[in-house]
């Protein structure tokens, strides 16, 4: 169950042996990581270990293959990035490692748990983002670091209130035993207080994790500085992570609908969580000139996206949830897809400007039209995934009666808009400097291709998609 | 069929796109050979189109989303009934006279007629779309293609221009969206389609109805325009390329009044009747403002601008009237609207071809040196004052009739506006074509290459024929507005 820890753990052993075979074998630890999560699924579904605070059920399944994935695109699309680089085992264990991390994540059901697990995560993700040599390299990474680690207190002071009041870390108990859910369906008025500082303080550690307003300064420099692998890394795995901690910590331990009586306290919170991200990060999104940055910002919008699913709970369906693990999907595939792009360009141009982008649709016109159309997901136009899932977040939105968050959203799709499509009409429509074309390097057209693909084919038939997000929140 | 009709156009801008540059003298060919295959079809359709039958027609369908999988429906939904057909005829029409007045482009030519064709599937796509999520989409393919036509081709602060262009657009579509998606999203059932929305209870709406309907209104009202949000279209208008503005006034200006009529009206019925008063007083004052504003307009292609304005408010006081007078005879006034208007762009894009000048005060005396040219701007101004035998004149006509038993106050201020349009027009081609001759034009040639009469021609015998005879195409606008009035009853 822990499975994949163990299996990547083996990188360190290899790691100085032959080096150019480190991303293959990276790849098979995922690969046997698949396959003994399948072959678990195939004997058991719904297992549980450690006493009940870790458990494989279909949520948990849903995000490893979703983090394997993640994984799996990034080393494909670093493998050439990182062998200019020192240390080059390192690279590929801490981001195995983190990924373990992730797992570890998505099926603990545990304070404790959660909380190592999400530590294990961080410190890779901190080491990596500081893994270039360079200034602007160890100034993001010292940044993430401090921040995350007041992040990382935070998140412990909230569990503390929680056990205060409890006197057990389980979320959900395999017996009918005491946890924080059986607490809440209790609904002591006693109790509510400390039950929603709680709430509180473990949003805001995991609001770190997911760039959500207030908790989203480290993003954009973390992205800039960091090599861009990483940040495209961070960028999706980070919040894919980040959001599985709270779907789970806040349906099922706080709980969600009319049994649980703080629902509407967190709802409301992430609600205007979610309206503020999106509006900060898309007007600080419109000035940037670097376009890691320009993803910097548009990923705190993203985040805002999301927990509009997170928040949409008033009706107690599973709608917003649901939608939450959707789009988590679809902004892996976009955001990878987006990055992998840059990558290719810049490392070939030199320069993550957006200006020295001009031109490009006739410099590489594939790497250009991928970034277009990632772009276009990311608005969230049709025939995209993006768009798929951000209508799907707005339903569930509709359905919980918040209908000025959808207002929100849109209005702020609108200024997305402007900033993506700046971009796009730099590519198409400017002159470009320096005529001479480029393609990217085989292991990185697999990656792209892999990446755009997923964007279209989620785009024009989401059903199956939709149905495994479904089956996986059916869990909580 | 009708996918052919959407999608036609866009297979044809890729292949120009793909022609070679020494080829590009053959991209306004293979240009003209995309419309007039889609002007031929679209009139097979208006002979093939059942008068008799209510409902849509020619209808396909594919569901994409279903509800029992996402909680919602959309469908890929096409249908024609009157109201879309005659905007369809419009479309292609005028889009056959923008390739062909744009004959002697000689600036990127490939990129120029492929993004004029992308531009026709997005608006074929708005005509004919059912589901508020395709229509929303093809919508929004619009905005790229103006965008680039008017920054690259255009003349003037181009650039300005078709940003204020895109981002009023947008601003009201992304308002237009939320409309969308929460009358959509709370309908039991839960669907996009327009059809069955008409049918939907929306009795658990999340957002008052009236709020709602203001919202997508607001989208409409920015595209047909009305005052005030009208700002975007004197600027759109003067730096576009000729052809650009044909479309613009002629067939983007519609969408809006089309969306009004197809989607607020029709589904949300009741709340229309509750809030006409206030259409109409917007409409009232559109009509107004846009014909005084005309009158002091100095450059031709402003003035035809703004009287845009006023005319768009006709159509908006038709439809104010919510009965099936009224807004037959503001669809009618679109389709009149669209072609008098189109023909006044061509007739002042050749006179700032040959001149290079759109100041009236600099103009004077053309007619003695442009017969063909003059002829064909006085007539298109007398079309659009509303001249008896010409399609401006049933249009309104029957604006005022639809209008005058319950808004009595806004129709008179319409027939004010007539009263200016009158003067404006004619003091407009006193000035410009009559008046002490300038030797300046002495040597200037006339109309005379065939791509510049034939569309001059063509346009002239469809306000003439729809003028003298307008039964044919009423009784196909009735078809799509008689159901749509019984429901406002």
């Amino acid at each position: 169950m822990v499975s994949a820890g163990l299996v990547l753990l083996a990188d360190l052993v290899l790691r100085d042996k032959h080096r150019g075979w480190l991303p293959a074998v990276a790849l098979s630890g995922l690969g046997a990581a698949v396959i003994w999560t399948v072959t678990l699924i195939l004997r058991d579904r719904e297992a549980v270990a450690f006493g009940g605070t870790y458990s494989l059920d279909t949520f948990s399944i849903y995000f490893k293959f979703l983090f394997i994935g993640v994984a799996g695109l990034v080393i494909l699309a670093s493998a050439d990035y990182v062998k200019k680089l020192e240390h080059q085992g390192e690279f590929w264990a801490l981001l195995m490692l983190a990924t373990s991390g992730m797992m570890l994540l998505a099926g603990a059901r545990d304070l404790i748990l959660i909380f190592v697990a999400l530590e294990l995560t961080s410190i890779c993700q901190y080491a990596l983002a500081a893994f270039v040599r360079d200034g602007k390299a160890s100034e993001a990474g010292l940044k993430y670091i401090l921040l995350g680690a007041i992040a990382s207190a935070v998140t412990l002071y909230g569990m503390a209130f929680l056990f205060g009041i409890s006197g057990t870390t389980k979320l959900v108990a395999v017996d009918g035993g005491t946890s924080i859910a059986s607490l809440v369906l209790e609904g002591d008025p006693g109790t509510r207080a400390a039950l929603v500082a709680g709430a509180v303080l473990l949003a805001a550690g995991l609001s770190f994790k997911v760039a959500l307003v207030p908790f989203q300064m480290w993003v954009p420099d973390v992205y800039e500085g960091a090599a861009t692998p990483v940040a495209a890394f961070l960028s999706v795995g980070s919040k894919a992570a980040g959001f599985a901690v709270i779907l789970r910590v806040f349906y099922q331990g706080f709980g969600f609908g009319p049994e649980s009586f703080i629902s509407s306290d967190w709802s409301n919170m992430f609600a205007a969580v979610a309206a503020i991200s999106m509006t900060v990060g898309n007007v600080m999104a419109l000035v940037q000139t670097d376009i890691r940055r320009l993803l910097g910002y548009s990923s705190i919008a993203q985040a805002g996206n999301i927990a509009i699913g997170v928040a949409a709970v008033a009706a107690g369906a599973t709608t917003g949830a649901s939608g939450v693990t959707f789009f988590l999907a679809t902004y892996a595939f976009t955001n990878l897809g987006a990055f992998f792009a840059i990558l290719a360009i810049s490392q070939r141009i030199g320069s993550y400007r957006i200006k020295d982008y001009a031109g490009m649709a006739r410099r590489a016109p594939i790497l250009a039209a991928v970034l277009a159309f990632c772009f276009v997901s990311l608005t969230g136009l049709p025939p995209t995934a993006g768009f798929v899932a951000k209508i799907y977040v707005f339903n569930a939105a509709v359905q919980s009666d918040l209908a000025w968050l959808v207002i929100v959203g849109v209005l702020n799709s609108a200024i997305s808009a402007y900033y993506y499509l700046r971009v796009v009409r730099h590519m198409y429509l400017a002159e470009p400097e320096d005529e001479s074309s480029f393609s990217p390097t085989p292991m990185l057209a697999i990656a792209l291709g892999v990446t755009a693909l997923g964007v279209l084919v989620v785009g024009l038939v989401p059903t199956p998609l939709i149905d495994a997000a479904q089956r996986a929140v059916e869990a909580l | 069929m009708l996918t052919f009709l959407v999608f036609f156009p866009v297979v044809g801008a890729i292949l120009i796109m793909t022609l070679r540059r020494e080829d590009e003298r053959y991209a306004k060919v293979m240009a003209l050979c995309v419309t007039g295959t889609l002007l031929v079809v679209s009139l097979v359709l208006f002979g093939l189109f059942d008068r008799g039958q209510e409902g849509l027609q020619f209808t396909e369908h594919f569901r994409w989303i279903r509800e029992q999988d996402a909680g919602f429906d959309i469908q890929y939904f096409l249908g024609v009934d009157g109201l879309s057909l005659t905007m369809v005829i419009l479309t292609t029409f005028l889009f056959t006279v923008a390739v062909l007045i744009s004959w002697n482009v000689e600036k990127r030519p490939n990129e120029y007629f492929a993004w004029m064709l992308a531009l026709m599937t997005g608006v074929m796509g708005v005509f004919l779309a059912q589901d508020l999520i395709f229509f929303f989409l093809f919508w929004e393919v619009e905005l790229l293609p103006m965008y680039f036509l008017i920054s690259i081709w255009g003349s003037g602060r181009k650039e300005y221009s078709a940003m204020k262009f895109l981002l009023f657009t947008i601003a009201g579509s992304a308002l237009m969206l939320a409309g969308f998606l929460l009358l959509a999203f709370s309908a039991e059932p839960s669907t996009f389609d327009m059809v069955a929305l008409r049918q939907a209870d929306l009795s658990n709406v999340v957002l008052p109805l009236p709020a709602i309907f203001f919202l997508i209104f607001i989208g409409f009202a920015v595209k047909l325009p009305i005052f005030p949000l009208h700002t975007w279209l004197p600027d759109a208008h003067t730096d576009a390329p000729t052809a650009v503005s044909v479309i613009l006034a002629g067939v983007l200006l519609k969408m809006g009044g089309y969306g009004i009529l197809r989607i607020p009206i029709s589904i949300m019925p009741d709340t229309a009747q509750d809030y006409a008063v206030w259409l109409a007083s917007i409409a009232a004052a559109s009509i107004l403002y846009g014909a005084f504003m005309t009158l002091r307009q100095t450059d031709l292609k402003r003035l035809i601008a703004y009287s845009s304005v006023s005319h768009m408010g006709y159509v908006l006081l038709g439809i104010a009237a919510l009965g099936h007078v009224g807004m037959t005879g503001a669809t009618l006034q679109m389709f009149s609207h669209g072609v008098i208007t189109g023909l006044l762009f061509v007739m002042v894009g050749m006179i700032y071809d040959r001149t290079h000048t759109r100041d009236i005060n600099e103009l004077s005396g053309l007619a003695h040196h442009m017969p063909i040219i003059a002829t064909g701007m006085i007539l298109a101004g007398l079309a659009s004052l509303g001249l008896p035998a010409m399609s401006g004149f049933v249009a309104e006509l029957m604006v005022f009739l639809g209008a005058a038993d319950r808004f009595a106050a806004p129709t008179i201020i319409g027939v004010v506006g007539i009263l200016l349009s009158a003067g404006y027009v004619l003091w407009m081609v006193r000035r410009v074509m009559f008046g002490p001759k300038d030797p300046r034009w002495a040597e200037l040639p006339d109309a005379t290459s065939w791509w510049e009469q034939i569309p001059m021609a063509a346009m002239l015998a469809v306000i003439i024929a729809v003028g003298i005879y307008p039964a044919r195409l009423v009784d196909v606008i009735e078809q799509g507005i008689l159901p749509l009035a019984a429901r406002l009853l």
